[in-house]
């Protein structure tokens, strides 16, 4: 349904009186993705990596320096202004902080209505319909469309949010950490409303979170990003099983275990993501990897298939 | 080492009172926890169920609307509550350090990374400036920092989230701490910088003998890092014991649930098992035990009587009715 081809995003880095460019910063460079009607695209990557970049370029928020975007088979940059509508009305959003999304000012009828009333043209009547549906299709009683944002908990706010990308019944929902503003035990209530949600009305999802095992759980397909450039694709079961790519192997090992038996292989990197000003050259992960060699720190590896996966290394040419 | 606790809480409770005394906040209420020498402690809970209180109450540096109501805190066999501010003041930083979360905000900006980690030095153990900052810069040294004398004179506003925790950690162990406090202390870390973290929080435990507590809400943390955990609600300690044991047979509904709703690496999409509602709001608690109305296997007695803590096994209490009669 929707694809993202060598998608880059570079923002200008300027510097002094004149506003003089020197370099850029290389927030995306070069990725490529795919998701279909009803899977999800995980996307995982530490900050700095990239991830919320390519989402702000799905969502059309944020124009491409290269590279395209196609909807539908269509690439966006050659849309007309009615098919470009159609396309930002079949993408929405569902971002980290619900205290922070929704205004405070308007009622949660008023909220989740909006998306209606500046896209379509529907009577009162018909919007209060449509809005007591959405409402109780996350889950919360109708009664809610008479309240403040202020009157919920998080986890009812996050549903509010839900609600109102639902209203102009999207195709695509990108979710930047929708649930780390949460509490735990809440967590899992709206993980659990977004796969019923998923399976119910055939949504698409680009899935955007830190932590891992919310990815890998939610996930079909997962990218790992690192600097910009994705390093490793594929099946979510795969790649959580197996990592093979030595940075998502390193993030594996590092995320948090659910059971004190669960002993993972300890991989402790040593520094930090370097800027994406000025990337390492040859492979971006070259000077933190375990496994590097002198290759690596020359020539840049390409996302190539091995193992049932695609991976960006070394390690793996000749591989199948 | 000996039998007696290093750090002991029995029934310690802190109420917050509002302004004309008309609402009281049970942020922490009746807690018995106990931490011995060089134990790792993990105390989780959503936020709101006072487990920041509670570390704040173990240092006494509660604001001025809480107040420890009742129930007694010793450290080392002495009565912390009977201490007065001038004695706390040498206890805290020196004897029990703690760790927050925002390491930006608990560095001040205006000062050089070398006078702040100097300064517990300087104000404990009345070292001189030039001691003191040798002895700085051993402890980021400790702390893995790469070129410590270079560091030393930057801010901490060119150092990078991962660097300026380990920082705040060496202020905290300046003075060989018997306990060091951290609360929350990776949340606004990513997930191999946390890594590296946690494990230079193991080795410096086991270099110094640190006995420590962590604050979280990630049951993750508990799981890789701790010896012993106590799980909060709504300031009250629902149930604790050995962390392995309250993995594999947790007595309290909520413990049970808390487990089951995270999710699993390599699990597969099984679904989760949320926890329906939300935590109570602190000034208007529930009849009966606090987590009744969320609670999947309430039966009558919960809805007017709050469970005492009691033994499902020794060292291993649960404020829950049906721990009591159960099947163990």
């Amino acid at each position: 349904m929707i694809e993202a081809r060598d998608l880059t995003k570079h923002f200008p880095l300027r510097r002094g009186l004149f506003a003089r460019v020197e370099g850029a910063v290389r927030a995306v460079d070069g990725v490529s993705f795919t998701i279909d009607s009803g899977r999800t695209l995980g996307v995982v990557g530490e900050s700095g990596c990239g991830k919320s970049t390519t989402a702000k370029l799905i969502l059309k928020l944020e124009e491409p320096t290269g590279g395209e975007i196609r909807f539908d088979g269509q690439p966006l940059a050659g849309l007309g202004a009615e098919e470009l509508r159609r396309y930002r009305r079949s993408v929405q959003a569902v971002f980290q902080d619900p205290f922070a999304s929704l205004n405070p000012r308007m009622r949660v009828g008023q909220i989740v209505a909006e998306p209606l009333v500046t896209n379509e043209i529907l009577d009162g009547a018909k919007v209060r319909k449509r809005v007591a549906q959405l409402l109780d299709l996350v889950g919360l009683p109708e009664r809610a469309a008479d309240l403040f944002p202020h009157e919920f908990s998080g986890g009812q706010r996050q549903r509010i949010a839900i609600a109102r990308a639902l209203a102009l019944s999207p195709r695509l929902v990108v979710l930047d950490e929708p649930v780390s503003a949460l509490d735990v035990s809440i967590r899992a209530q709206i993980l659990n409303l977004l796969t019923d949600l998923q399976r119910d009305l055939g949504l698409a999802y680009l899935f955007i979170a830190h932590d891992l095992a919310a990815v890998a759980h939610m996930s079909h397909t997962i990218a790992v990003m690192y600097l910009g450039k994705i390093v490793e694709y594929g099946p979510a079961k795969t790649i959580a099983s197996e990592p093979r790519h030595p940075y998502t192997q390193a993030l594996f090992a590092a995320a948090l275990p659910a059971h004190p038996d669960e002993t993972r292989e300890e991989i402790i990197l040593t520094g930090e993501v370097p800027s994406p000003v000025n990337p390492p050259g040859g492979c971006r992960f070259h000077p933190r990897c375990p496994h590097v060699f002198g290759r690596c720190s020359v020539e840049v590896p390409l996302l190539r298939g091995a193992h049932g996966r695609e991976v960006a290394c070394h390690l793996y040419d000749g591989v199948r | 080492m000996s039998d007696r606790p290093l750090l002991e809480l029995d029934h310690l409770s802190t109420h917050y009172v509002t302004a004309r005394g008309t609402r009281i906040v049970r942020a922490v209420d009746e807690v018995s926890l106990t931490l011995r020498a060089g134990e790792t402690l993990g105390i989780v809970g959503e936020s709101g169920s006072g487990k920041t209180t509670l570390a704040l109450s173990i240092l006494r540096l509660l604001p001025p609307a809480a107040h420890i109501v009742g129930g007694a805190l010793r450290f080392d066999g002495e009565d912390l509550l009977a201490k007065s501010p001038a004695q706390m003041r040498h206890i805290r930083g020196k004897r029990i350090a703690m760790i927050l979360q925002d390491p930006m905000a608990s560095l001040n900006p205006l000062f050089t990374v070398g006078d702040q980690v100097a300064e517990p030095v300087r104000v404990h153990e009345g070292v001189g400036r030039r001691r003191a900052w040798s002895r700085a810069r051993s402890l980021l040294a400790d702390v893995r920092i790469p070129v410590p004398d270079q560091r030393l004179r930057e801010f901490p506003h060119q150092m990078s989230g991962g660097m300026r925790q380990r920082i705040v950690g060496a202020i905290a162990i300046s003075c060989e701490p018997r306990i060091l406090i951290a609360d929350e202390p990776t949340t606004s870390l990513d997930v191999t910088i946390q890594a590296q973290y946690l494990k230079l929080l193991r080795d410096l435990q086991r270099e110094h003998g640190l006995a420590l507590i962590f604050i979280t809400h990630n049951l993750g943390i508990v799981a890789r890092m701790c010896d012993t955990v106590a799980v909060m609600y709504a300031g009250r300690v629902i149930e604790s014991g050995p962390v392995r044991r309250i993995f594999n047979a947790p007595a309290h509904p909520y413990t049970q649930a808390l487990i089951e709703s995270i999710p699993r690496l390599g699990a597969g999409p099984t679904r989760l098992t949320a926890i329906d509602g939300q935590p109570p709001d602190l000034a208007v608690l529930p009849a009966g035990c606090s987590f009744q109305p969320r609670c999947t296997r309430a039966i009558e007695r919960c809805r007017h009587e709050a469970p005492p803590a009691i033994e499902v096994a020794p060292g291993h209490p649960a404020r829950c009715w049906l721990a009591d009669q159960s099947k163990r």
